[in-house]
């Protein structure tokens, strides 16, 4: 179920380092088949990487379970946190997970920003993947070697080479704040409300329509993935986007999950604090208008 | 002498396995350019004067009044090219 950048980069990684990865089933309804995911665990095993909430279907995962059976194993726990720290509380103390990423553009912050929390212990043992100026300490000429000696600077700096994006960071932050202010729980409780709502209209209003993955709210945030018998998920969202209603189609960067689904596509439906019961009537009253064509 | 560029503003891959093409066509020049394509290409079915379902040249394709084309089963950018070509000048 895993966004292709919770993919890539660990298949890049694994032709360079020469190690395996195991990918974990989905259920018919998206959601993760927990015991074999766990079946995938081994002596050998030296992470498990899962995201929190599926970026297609809204599934939040159990990865507070997995982690167990991570460290269990004595592997490490990677989340990817972009689609669950715009919409929830995240406590990764709770959680136990190792390192859990997130990215700005998800949460009103800006794009090309984000953030990986790690635990400090693992970080201060990590090695930086980048050079440059303020991750270091010190770097010192010897003038009898004539060779640099160089210190790392401490986490997280030691892994922030170079001039970083400050607008980013300040922006970001603000974002943070803003979200804070109103409260994340208030935030998935009101998403909650707006998927419960605008699933029982869908299902209620629209006979051609049929809805992807689980639409059990309790176990999802705030994204509806579905399509109309006879239409691409292209033609969906061009049709909507004439009314001024913007909704996502195609893989949505997760192509195998489409594959599981056997679906050339998806439309994708996303709720948020700006939404409003008004706007999802409305979306509602244009996708019927969509199944006359 | 008008060119294709005149009235498209960029083409885009769709992402899914489709492989269908959107087009989009320059905010000023979306009303002409419909109106054009309307008049070359066969109209097969419209809804509401939003959506015109259309044929030219045994390729099918939609053209949306917000200044959006979708084109199925090209071979290639140089194939919609041609009929763009075909449809707009």
């Amino acid at each position: 179920m895993e966004h292709h950048s919770n993919i890539v980069p660990w298949e890049i990684i694994s032709k360079i380092n020469g190690f395996t990865i195991k990918y974990a089933k989905v259920n018919d309804d998206g959601t993760l088949d927990y015991e074999d995911f766990e079946s995938k665990f081994s002596s050998k095993t030296k992470l498990a990487s899962l995201s929190h909430v599926s970026n297609v279907s809204g599934v939040i995962n159990d990865v507070k379970r997995i982690a167990k059976v991570a460290h269990e194993n004595g592997a490490l726990m990677f989340v990817d946190g972009a689609q669950s720290v715009p919409h929830m509380r995240v406590d990764v103390r709770d959680l136990d997970v190792d390192f859990l990423a997130f990215s700005g553009h998800k949460m009103l912050g800006p794009t090309g920003i984000g953030a990986l929390y790690g635990k400090k212990a693992l970080l201060e043992k990590m090695e930086p993947f980048q050079g440059g100026g303020e991750m270091i300490k010190e770097v010192s000429f010897n003038q009898k070697t004539e060779q640099c000696g160089i210190g790392w600077n401490d986490p997280p700096w030691k892994f922030e080479a170079g001039t970083p994006n400050i607008c980013g960071g300040v922006a970001l932050m603000e974002a943070i704040k803003y979200l804070e202010n109103i409260g994340m729980s208030e935030v998935l409780k009101y998403e909650k409300m707006l998927t419960e709502y605008a699933v029982k209209r869908l299902q209620s209003c629209c006979t051609k329509l049929i809805l992807y993955g689980t639409s059990d709210p309790s176990l999802k945030c705030g994204i509806i993935p579905f399509g109309i018998v006879g239409l691409s998920s292209h033609d969906i969202a061009l049709f909507l986007d004439n009314y001024g209603i913007m909704i996502r189609s195609g893989f949505h960067c997760a192509q195998p999950l489409h594959q599981v689904f056997k679906l050339q596509s998806s439309a994708r439906a996303s709720f948020y604090i700006y939404n409003t019961r008004e706007e999802i009537d409305r979306f509602v009253e244009i996708l019927k208008e969509i199944e006359r064509v | 002498m008008s060119t294709v560029e005149d009235y498209v503003a960029r083409i885009e891959g769709t992402c899914g396995a489709e492989k269908d093409l959107i087009v989009i066509f320059k905010y000023d020049k979306k009303d002409e350019a419909i109106a054009r394509i309307l008049k070359k290409a066969q109209l097969k079915n419209s809804l509401a004067g939003i959506i015109f379902e259309l044929a030219f040249h045994d390729v099918s394709f939609r053209v949306y009044k917000s200044g959006k084309a979708i084109f199925r089963g090209i071979k290639n950018r140089e194939q919609l090219n041609e009929i763009l070509v075909g449809l707009l000048l």
